[in-house]
């Protein structure tokens, strides 16, 4: 049987991602104001809870995800110019990045959980009211990040897979852009989370 | 609509922007050993900012993309700010 060409819409595909991700940008957002006006109200709290937090990997984290912005980015034109294995290369660098980033999270997180420095403990209810804030903020803002990277990590899999079963070609590209748009999003959040939580001064 | 005209970036472009967000991120790491105090973290956002519009400019493509997507963009980040603005005005006269 022929196979029947649907009929498709890439721009409506890639704009409805990207008013997808202007939901994220204000979920974020929010946060952050939530953030500012915190370290606004407890600015040497602030201060001093962030010193907990390993700027070398924070920094590091940085640059991964930056270096996978670019990666995934590069995949596309990859695609766009037929390069089916220079775009498998290159999804698979983004995805090794996303793991590092993980592996460095569980480092971070571990370190603190391990010191008893997390929501709900009694240590963390002993601290002054800044220091909850803070920790409460770090935990909540880089666990709903790490989330996002975890789901767009699956996406990127997803479209590694579809281009290795030829599904995703140089005329029908679209979920990889998306996946992409996804993934940059959560480089941005980054961005602005590294220099708010590790910072501080 | 769907064959839309291919804007096929380089590679190398890419290479650029990354080495470009690397020199910023640089920066924003060493600003807080530069000890200007209450000015730290309105720079620190500044360089942010300029990071995700380089990172939304050629990363996500907007340069090459359609007008109205560029203006839905900046009406996101307009709204955006304005809750800032909005929330800050009323917040630091309590």
């Amino acid at each position: 049987m022929d196979h029947i060409e649907m009929p498709r819409d890439d721009i409506g595909a890639k704009l409805g991602m990207w008013v997808f991700i202007f939901t994220e940008i204000l979920l974020f957002g929010g946060l952050f104001l939530v953030y500012a006006v915190m370290r606004h109200r407890y600015s040497a709290d602030f201060h001093q809870a962030s010193l907990q937090l390993n700027i070398f990997i924070g920094a590091l984290n940085t640059v991964v995800l930056l270096i996978s912005s670019m990666t995934v980015a590069m995949s596309v034109t990859a695609v766009q110019k037929k390069d089916n294995r220079k775009a498998t290369i290159l999804l698979c660098i983004t995805l090794i990045c996303a793991v590092i980033f993980l592996i460095d999270k569980y480092f971070e997180w571990g370190h603190k959980i391990s010191m008893m420095l997390y929501p709900g403990t009694e240590l963390m209810q002993s601290l002054k009211h800044g220091y909850i804030l803070f920790f409460s903020l770090y935990f909540f803002m880089t666990g709903l990040h790490m989330l996002h990277l975890v789901i767009g990590a699956v996406i990127l899999v997803i479209a590694l897979t579809k281009i290795r079963m030829g599904l995703i070609t140089d005329e029908h590209y679209v979920l990889l852009e998306n996946g992409g748009l996804y993934w940059h999003l959560v480089d941005l959040i980054w961005i602005f989370l590294f220099p708010l939580l590790y910072l501080v001064t | 609509m769907n064959s839309e005209v291919q804007h096929i970036t380089e590679y190398s472009l890419y290479g650029k922007v990354l080495v470009g967000l690397l020199v910023l991120t640089t920066f924003t790491i060493l600003i807080p050993w530069l000890d200007l105090t209450a000015f730290t973290a309105l720079i620190a956002l500044v360089l942010a900012s300029t990071k995700a519009g380089i990172v939304m400019t050629y990363f996500m493509h907007l340069k090459m993309e359609y007008i109205l997507l560029k203006i839905l963009v900046i009406m996101v980040l307009a709204i955006y700010i304005s809750v800032i603005l909005l929330t800050f005005s009323d917040y630091i006269f309590r």
